[in-house]
């Protein structure tokens, strides 16, 4: 051990590093120390005592206040939901631009980057007066929808560059065997394009889970909205003391802790593959 | 990896294939069927409401009754407006903060995990220390913003407890609430917020790096601050582009960190663009006017996006082309 320890003393780059990671780190153990002291000892010890005890009813309050459980179900639903529709859409717009080389596929191809792009504030308004117009303002199936087109666009412009570089044979052997469009698109550029597709449905699922200026507006029901909304709101209406910020806080970054650790492999590698393509 | 090819049943066959030996032309476009879809939703979600918010931002609607035309009047209240420039101004510090400062430091982050700590260490250590960095990225912002708004805060927060707990407590401040220092103290969790994205871009970048150019450079007694200069940098110049593209438009677009710190405050010392149309259009209900800025910020992200993606398919045509001695 001390070999062990001398060997890195003699790295300070390491221990910057280390160090470096540490700070990023801090902040969920010192929300994680937090959330389980009870309110007299965060008063008495302030937040950097370590807890004497484990003090859950902080956490249990405050989820029983702001109906925790179904914010979770909805945030679970709705990015879901988006997540596998969007990946559908974009598996279908990307089969006509990649592979099915569609005429003025680069126009078509230029549009979908686009609106990638757009900002959504320069379509908030308009959705929010439309879902109204057509009722279906503060549904979740209002954001569903809105997410599943604002992701569709990305995967789209992903997928069809993966799917440009499909193998042609493989196709061309089908189509020769005498499989329809669709045939070769669910039996081989589905499953052959697996790998992706994974990518894009973990990234989908995240990015909705994390979106805040869409589902603040259209949601505004305590039992349409999500975690992200009712904790930024919660926050924005500066009426929670301490021991309940902690509560939300920690409510907060659990399922980002858990997406985290379980997609980890998959984010990594993935936006990498996002950020090149 | 092995793909099966279906038979399938001779259903449909000879209408298909003789549908499939016509014309190559026409082949070709019964694919468009697969973009019907895709097309709907897009003209309905994003084409229609743009070209809407657009139309609007010439008139002076307020959200009810018949939008009257009013020309160009909002774009020319918009130079006048103070707190347009304000936001737009801030616009700036964000791009600081979340696209030139995590790209620089991420650039020298990567570097160091990827040709020093992965090279003595092993990679697990490099791998552990990126999930560290990248941690915050995979939290909701609002998420982030409690988080930090309760460390910063006034009486309590965990920052100012450290600062009196090592002896500085003279450098106590109230981190958001104090107008002068509000726009510095969210770049800095910006900062922490956005850092892991262009590391972990160019650590994936780095590994198309041939090794071999690291060990030539080594060979000829180039030091650390030299193969990077001149190996790591130019390298990955595609995945920088990328990067500071991407970081330039989410600081452009940054809404939810100020909406839960700061809601632009305090006196709009954080008032940011996107918050700025929000609040014109929900709070003032100036629809016409939140619309006109937020068609001004489009229209600078797509500036944006054009001048990064040209940089890019630049800097990936010269990589392209045989190198002549360019490390």
């Amino acid at each position: 051990m001390t070999t062990a320890l001398r060997r890195y003393r003699r790295h300070p780059v390491l221990i910057a590093l280390v160090l470096a990671a540490l700070f990023m780190v801090v902040p969920f153990l010192i929300v994680a120390v937090n959330a389980v002291k009870s309110p007299a000892e965060y008063s008495a010890n302030g937040p950097l005592s370590l807890p004497e005890g484990l003090y859950l009813d902080g956490v249990k309050d405050f989820w029983e206040r702001v109906d925790f459980g179904q914010k979770l179900v909805n945030s679970v639903l709705i990015s879901g939901s988006v997540a596998a529709l969007a990946v559908v859409l974009s598996v279908l717009n990307a089969y006509a631009i990649g592979i099915g080389r569609i005429r003025g596929r680069t126009w078509v191809l230029a549009f979908f980057v686009l609106a990638n792009m757009l900002p959504q504030e320069a379509l908030v308004y308009p959705v929010y007066y439309l879902s109204k117009q057509v009722g279906l303002y503060d549904t979740r199936l209002s954001v569903i929808i809105v997410f599943t087109v604002i992701q569709a666009a990305f995967g789209t412009y992903l997928l069809s560059s993966v799917l440009g570089q499909f193998p042609r044979e493989i196709i061309e052997a089908a189509r020769i065997d005498g499989a329809n469009k669709w045939q070769v698109l669910w039996r081989i550029v589905v499953p052959v394009s697996r790998p992706t597709l994974g990518v894009l449905l973990v990234f989908f699922f995240i990015w909705t889970w994390n979106e805040f200026l869409l589902p603040l507006v259209m949601l505004i029901s305590n039992d349409n909205q999500t975690v992200s909304v009712a904790l930024g709101v919660l926050q924005g209406q500066r009426l929670m003391d301490a021991t309940m910020t902690n509560a939300a806080a920690l409510l907060g970054v659990l399922p980002a802790l858990v997406f985290f650790l379980v997609f980890q492999r998959t984010l990594t590698r993935g936006i990498a593959v996002g950020a090149v393509k | 990896m092995t793909v099966t090819v279906e038979r399938p049943g001779g259903r449909g066959r000879v209408s298909n294939g003789a549908r499939r030996h016509r014309s190559s032309l026409r082949r070709k476009d019964s694919y468009t069927l697969f973009l019907l879809p895709g097309a709907v939703a897009f003209l309905a979600v994003i084409v229609v409401p743009f070209l809407m918010n657009t139309a609007v931002s010439f008139t002076d609607w307020r959200g009810v009754g018949t939008p009257g035309w009013s020309g160009l009047a909002n774009y020319r209240v918009l130079p006048d407006d103070s707190e347009f420039w304000a936001s737009f101004r801030h616009s700036l510090f964000m791009v600081v903060a979340m696209a030139a400062v995590p790209t620089a430091v991420g650039l020298v982050l990567a570097a160091a995990l990827f040709d020093y700590v992965g090279k003595h260490f092993g990679s697990r250590w490099a791998a552990v220390l990126r999930a560290c960095f990248y941690l915050p990225q995979v939290l909701p912002i609002a998420v982030a913003g409690i988080v930090w708004s309760w460390i910063l805060a006034p009486e309590n927060g965990s920052l100012n407890e450290v600062l009196k707990a090592v002896g500085l407590g003279s450098w106590q401040q109230d981190w958001l609430g104090d107008p002068d220092l509000a726009l510095y103290s969210v770049m800095g969790v910006m900062v922490w917020v956005q850092l892991g994205f262009p590391l972990v871009v160019f650590m994936a970048g780095l590994q198309r790096v041939d090794p071999q150019l690291y060990e030539a450079a080594e060979l000829d007694g180039a030091g650390w601050w030299r193969r990077f200069r001149h190996i790591t940098v130019p390298q990955i110049r595609p995945e920088i582009y990328v990067v500071l593209t991407w970081c330039t438009i989410a600081a452009l677009k940054v809404f939810g960190a100020v909406y839960v710190l700061t809601k632009g405050g305090p006196g709009g010392a954080t008032n940011v663009p996107s918050y700025f149309s929000f609040t014109t259009f929900f709070e003032k209900t100036q629809v016409g006017y939140g619309a006109a800025v937020s068609t001004v910020l489009t229209v600078i992200i797509l500036a944006v996006s054009l001048i990064g993606l040209k940089l890019q398919t630049r800097s990936e045509d010269a990589e392209d082309a045989p190198t002549g001695g360019r490390a």
